[in-house]
């Protein structure tokens, strides 16, 4: 087994979910927000994927298909409350709705 | 475990009310009077089944009668066993009666959302009759718990101006004590053997709890039962309950709630750690006689009726706390009785104050005063109520008191004492209220003011003909209830806190 | 006859059943009939029981009659078990005969009461009488203390029949240099009849204890097994027996230091005054003492106490009374001193005569009791003896009934109440001369302020005189009584004679049985001499008291009005009645009711409730604190996690 090595696309996964979560922390449209969300989901995927052919272990393959399905609620879930809040609120921006504040 | 009539007797009473509850449910909303009617066929034949009980019920035959046990949570050893002896005979015809009472006597005083109302004080007649017929522990807790919701349900939703107040405060109080009870249960149930058996424990704990896990086990229960009794000092959840409770959850609370805290004691803290007796009694009694005076005392400081009527509750009570924990057969038995009694004496002035209060929209005894002369019978239904609950000879209130303070004398006269003086400051706050309420001029300015109606009059003539039939023939319910109480007093468990008497 | 003698208590609980249920609907003679006619019949009753029981031998003169089984449990059985020997039906006749007549004498006096209130009266009365019956007839301790608090409830509702009245104030006595005494109001029906009913309930928490007591030392309380095996209990625990049942007495029979009550219980209809208040109830002590004569012979520190309490409270009680203007207080104190007299005969051992002074007693105080209603009835209520004066004219029956009931209480020679009072002191001188001297100065008070309320209210000229105008003799029902009573009070004495007159007392004969004292005579006797000169002394001491309350009020007006300005501080002491009233209302009743107060304010709701709510407040303020952090602003819940994972991974990582 040659080609890239494992290293790599762990560093890949790790700057791929840092950039994810700055973007969660500190983008306001909740559009990007999601955007963000799925980009560290797909990050953790990747980092199973390597992980689980430098392991040889197939867990880390199949979990991947797990997160994916995941990944796709949590947009349509996401996206549904999106657009509720658009026509709520005709915002999407996230500082602006706290009514979850106790 | 005899099955003498063939079919499940104690099943059918416990689950008649709640079944009855979801005829009841099923009514249309607003066909207010035949809810009412519906509800009161039901109370009234649960009350015809108790009765049949208590005439079934075998005095002769020791232990439980009418025992059912059938595998509930099977894999854990946990069973729906239901049983009934001398002890919770009485509790439970007093409990249907009562119930029956309190329907009858909210037909007038509850105009909002009678289906909601009556199908609560249905499932809450199951979860109180449930608690004086369980036979195991968590069936008994889970009862337990059952009748709490629908009696805080009614202060909180047919109760006076502070009644959300009263209602968080009677359901955190009890809650607070039920789950130290419930911890108290599983640590039971596992050195139990796996079983919450009650008659299971009481033959194989014995020498296998260790003491300090008995006395831990001990506080557990008490301070369960003690807030519902309740003993001084955790007795305030009750004035608030009780003022802010409409006329029927006050009968029904004063009447069989509290009851559940004394029938905890005689049925799980003196059977199940006797060890730690010695050392509880004192305390216990302690607290018992701090309720009977200070309950006494603080009742005389009290303007509001509803709210004097509660504190002499926590003076009763004390009595009651006081020959259960004499730890002899008068006292116990007296106990047993005067539990009774207080359901019936203080249900009564309950009820009479409702009647009152229907009328005149106040329960402030400074607008009272010479009423007898307008409202004759109810000054007469008043006057007798208050005085057998001052414990007066030929009626009920009497052979309890005697019979407790009798046997609290054989065992420390300094607490027979104390209690005796108890009863003179009892005349004290009970002539008081009399004298405020139906004594003196005529106070009142409006001239409407009519006395008590049939319906009104039925409610009291049960519980005035019991006060005569108990104090004249209190045999009736002593052969009943001595088989069991002589059963826990065996001189085991005597011996065991006050050294051989006699 | 005896076996039915239950009929003598089921009677009187049918009536109270009639008339207190139906009373109102059935008419006033209906109710009367039925509420007279009952306590005659279990008068006739009693006396047929009592000739069965006299044509029984001496020795076998108890009979006690078994009903049910009361209470069981346990060790503890009480059966409901009659008893009716020497002691009882004499007591049976002697409430039920007197009760009797005034029940008859009611229906006249509470004519004016509407049918309601006429039928509740007669239903109270039935029932006290039933009651009483019960305490005569109980054949255990239980029994008696049954009989004991129910006649106290019967006393509580009838004291505060007319429970709408107010406090009535007392005009004040203008003295001859011009200053005034202010007299104590007289307290309202409704608070006398609680106050009764709270002092005789500090007299029962003896009693009761006693009874307790009594239990766990003989394991019984039937009277006959605990008389037996007294003489083997501990001589202490006897005396605790018998002075915790002495509290009883103390309060049943209102003597110091729980007299308080009675005077205040005037306030009841005078036909309740003169059954309860002065015939029977407050005799119940003496009863109880006398059906409990062996535990006392065994205790003779006991035995004393009751003897100086009687002793004190006679001499105490007579003194108050010679300054009272209200006639029926006039007489309650008086009663209070005779039921001293009749404590002293107990406690010294002559029960007889304690039982022999009871009996007249009876007689002659109801007879004084309704003389004064039939006065009030008359001037409508007033009862003030300084607005009467000449009533003798206008209302001569009652008058010359008064006048015999007034011979009697002061122990005029040859009338029931002379023989009855010198037994007692020929007893008491017996047992130590200053209890004589206490009995005869008490006995000079008596024959004195008897007569000065005689005199005031019914010689000289009217003080008042449109109410005089308006005096009327009382109906035919009402002096019927009056005149068979004064017979009897007149007459009585012929029940005890002295054994001096070589005579038979046939009250100690017949009581005999019961107290065992027949051997006991010849052991205290005095000689003849000796008596001959008590019975002298007595009589001149009676003659003198008369005497002087003639000159006082009759001769010579002004000189109680001017003894009154030279002992001003006694005459104000006596007129507020020792302030004994004010001293508990001071250090008991006010106090009590300020440590109520103090712990339903300070402990219950401040503290106690305080410490609850605060906890319950405590948290919720940490909630809302808490809740700033739950701003709902997403990013920061998100910042929140990423933290918490972070510092996660660096506790997994350094760990």
């Amino acid at each position: 087994m040659s080609g890239v090595p494992t290293a790599w696309f762990l560093l890949l996964g790790a700057i791929l979910f840092t950039i994810g979560a700055v973007g969660v922390l500190v983008r306001r449209n909740v559009l990007i927000v999601l955007m963000c969300v799925e980009l560290m989901l797909n990050a953790v995927n990747l980092t199973f994927v390597a992980l689980g052919r430098e392991l040889n272990s197939l867990t880390g393959q199949v979990f991947v298909f797990f997160v994916i399905v995941v990944a796709a609620v949590e947009v349509a879930v996401g996206l549904a409350i999106l657009v509720e809040l658009n026509r709520l609120r005709q915002t999407a921006d996230v500082d602006e709705v706290s009514e979850l504040k106790g | 475990m005899s099955q003498p009539l063939g079919f499940p007797l104690l099943s059918v009473l416990i689950f008649l009310p709640a079944l009855w509850a979801v005829g009841v449910a099923l009514l249309p909303r607003e066909r207010h009077d035949l809810i009412r009617a519906v509800a009161l066929l039901g109370t009234l034949a649960v009350f015809g089944l108790s009765l049949w009980l208590w005439f079934a019920f075998r005095p002769e035959v020791p232990g439980f009668q009418f025992a059912e046990q059938t595998p509930w949570v099977a894999g854990l050893g946990i069973s729906y066993h239901v049983g009934v002896d001398g002890i919770s005979l009485p509790l439970v015809v007093l409990t249907t009666l009562l119930t029956l009472l309190a329907v009858l006597s909210s037909w007038k005083a509850i105009q909002e959302e009678v289906k909601t109302y009556m199908v609560l004080m249905l499932l809450l007649e199951t979860g109180m009759l449930g608690v004086f017929l369980a036979l195991d522990l968590f069936l008994f807790y889970v009862f337990w718990e059952s009748s709490l919701i629908p009696m805080a349900l009614v202060i909180g939703r047919w109760g006076g101006e502070r009644r959300i107040y009263a209602a968080i405060k009677f359901l955190l109080f009890t809650l607070a004590g039920s789950v130290l009870m419930l911890v108290a249960a599983i640590v039971l149930y596992l050195w139990g053997g796996n079983t919450s058996d009650l008659p299971q424990l009481l033959h194989t704990l014995p020498g296998r709890l260790p003491f300090a896990l008995q006395a831990w086990l001990f506080i557990a229960f008490a301070l369960a039962f003690a807030v519902k009794v309740p003993l001084f000092p955790l007795h305030t959840w009750l004035p608030a309950a009780h003022v802010e409770a409409p006329t029927a959850g006050s009968v029904i609370l004063a009447g069989v709630l509290l009851k559940m805290g004394a029938y905890g004691y005689l049925r799980f803290c003196i059977p199940l750690f006797p060890d730690v007796l010695p050392y509880a009694v004192p305390w216990l009694s302690i607290l018992a006689l701090i309720g009977i005076l200070y309950g006494a005392l603080v009742a005389l400081a009290q303007e509001d009726i509803k709210s004097l009527v509660a504190y002499s509750s926590v003076a009763h009570m004390g009595f009651i706390i006081l020959g259960i924990f004499a730890l002899n057969p008068p006292a116990m038995a007296g106990a047993v009785l005067q539990m009774v009694n207080h359901g019936l004496s203080t249900g009564g002035l309950f009820l009479l104050v409702g009647v009152l209060y229907e009328r005149l929209h106040t329960r402030q005894m400074r607008d009272f005063g010479g009423l007898w002369a307008r409202v004759p019978i109810f000054g007469s239904f008043f006057i007798l109520t208050a005085l057998s609950s001052a414990g007066l000879p030929g009626t009920n209130g009497f052979v309890g008191e005697f019979t407790i303070l009798l046997g609290t004398f054989q065992v420390n006269t300094t607490y027979a004492a104390l209690a005796t003086f108890g009863i003179v400051l009892a005349a004290w706050y009970l002539l008081t209220a009399v004298r405020r309420t139906l004594f003196g001029p005529l106070a009142l300015t409006d001239g409407r003011l009519s006395d008590m109606n049939a319906r009104e009059v039925v409610v009291m003539l049960p519980i005035v003909l019991l006060f005569f039939l108990i104090g004249l023939f209190p045999n009736l319910f002593f052969e009943r209830i001595n088989p069991a109480v002589e059963a826990l007093t065996s001189p085991a468990v005597v011996s065991v806190t006050y050294g051989e008497v006699e | 006859m005896l076996d039915s003698i239950w009929l003598v208590i089921a009677l009187p609980v049918a009536g109270v059943l009639l008339n207190g249920l139906l009373g109102r609907h059935l008419g006033r003679a209906f109710v009367s009939v039925v509420g007279v006619g009952v306590v005659g019949a279990a008068f006739a009753l009693g006396a047929w029981a009592m000739t069965d029981l006299a044509a029984l031998p001496e020795a076998q003169r108890t009979f006690t009659l078994p009903l049910w089984d009361w209470i069981t449990v346990g060790n503890l059985q009480v059966p409901l078990t009659l008893r009716a020997d020497a002691l009882s039906l004499w007591m049976v006749l002697v409430v039920s005969g007197v009760g009797f007549l005034i029940h008859l004498y009611s229906v006249g006096y509470m004519q004016h009461e509407d049918a309601r209130m006429f039928a509740r009266f007669f239903a109270y009365l039935n029932l006290f009488v039933a009651s009483m019956l019960l305490l005569v007839l109980a054949d255990n301790y239980l029994l008696l203390y049954v009989g004991w608090e129910l006649v106290g409830a019967c006393s509580y509702l009838l004291i505060g029949f007319w429970f709408h009245k107010r406090d009535e104030a007392q005009a004040p006595v203008t003295l001859m240099d011009g200053t005034q005494v202010t007299l104590p109001p007289n307290l309202n029906p409704a608070d006398s009849g609680k106050k009764a009913f709270i002092v005789n309930r500090i007299g029962d928490f003896g009693f009761a204890l006693g009874v307790f007591l009594i239990w766990s030392t003989f394991g019984t309380l039937n009277f006959d097994a605990v008389f037996a095996a007294a003489p083997q209990a501990p001589a202490t625990v006897l005396s605790a027996i018998t002075l915790l049942l002495f509290m009883g007495a103390v309060g049943k029979s209102a003597q110091l230091p729980l007299a308080v009550w009675l005077p205040d219980a005037m306030a009841g209809p005078t036909p309740v005054s003169a059954l309860i208040h002065a015939a029977t109830m407050v005799t119940a002590g003496v009863y109880m003492v006398a059906r409990s004569h062996v535990l006392y012979e065994l205790a003779p520190g006991s035995a004393l106490v009751v003897a100086l309490v009687g002793g004190v409270t006679a001499l105490y009680a007579a003194a108050i009374a010679l300054v009272q203007v209200d006639l029926k207080r006039i007489l309650a104190y008086s009663t209070i001193s005779q039921l001293g007299y009749m404590f002293v005969a107990v406690g010294v051992g002559a029960y007889a005569a304690g039982l022999f002074h009871l009996t007249t007693h009876a007689f002659f105080k109801a007879l004084l009791f309704l003389a004064a209603g039939s006065v009030m009835h008359a001037l409508h209520d007033v009862i003030d003896i300084r607005r009467m004066g000449g009533l003798w004219r206008k209302m001569p029956l009652t008058g010359l009934t008064f006048l015999v009931g007034a011979l009697a209480l002061a122990g005029f020679p040859l009338t029931s109440g002379f023989f009855s009072k010198d037994e007692i002191l020929l007893k008491a001188f017996q047992f130590s001369p200053g209890l004589w001297v206490l009995g005869l100065a008490t006995a000079l008070l008596t024959a004195f302020y008897t007569f000065r309320a005689l005199f005031v209210a019914f010689a000289g000229q009217p003080r008042d005189w449109p109410l005089y105008e308006k005096a009327h003799e009382s109906p035919g029902i009402m002096t019927l009584p009056l005149v068979v009573l004064a017979m009897a009070a007149l007459l009585g004495g012929l029940l005890g004679l002295p054994a001096v007159l070589g005579v038979p007392n046939w009250t100690a004969d017949w009581l005999a049985p019961v107290f065992d004292t027949h051997g006991l005579e010849a052991k205290h006797g005095v000689s003849a001499a000796t008596e001959w000169l008590l019975l002298g002394v007595s009589a001149a001491v009676a003659l003198a008291g008369i005497a002087l309350a003639y000159w006082f009020y009759v001769s010579r007006v002004d000189i109680p009005a001017r003894l009154a300005v030279a002992l001003r501080p006694a005459f104000v002491f006596l007129a507020n009645k020792c302030y004994l009233d004010d001293l508990y209302d001071a250090v008991l009743v006010r106090s009590g009711r300020q440590l109520a107060q103090l712990l339903a304010q300070g402990l219950d709701k401040a503290a106690i409730d305080g410490i609850i709510d605060g906890t319950a407040r405590l948290l919720a303020r940490g909630g809302a604190w808490l809740t700033q952090f739950e701003d709902g602003h997403i990013p920061h819940y998100a910042l929140g996690m990423f933290v918490g994972a972070l510092l996660l991974v660096v506790y997994l990582v350094v760990r």
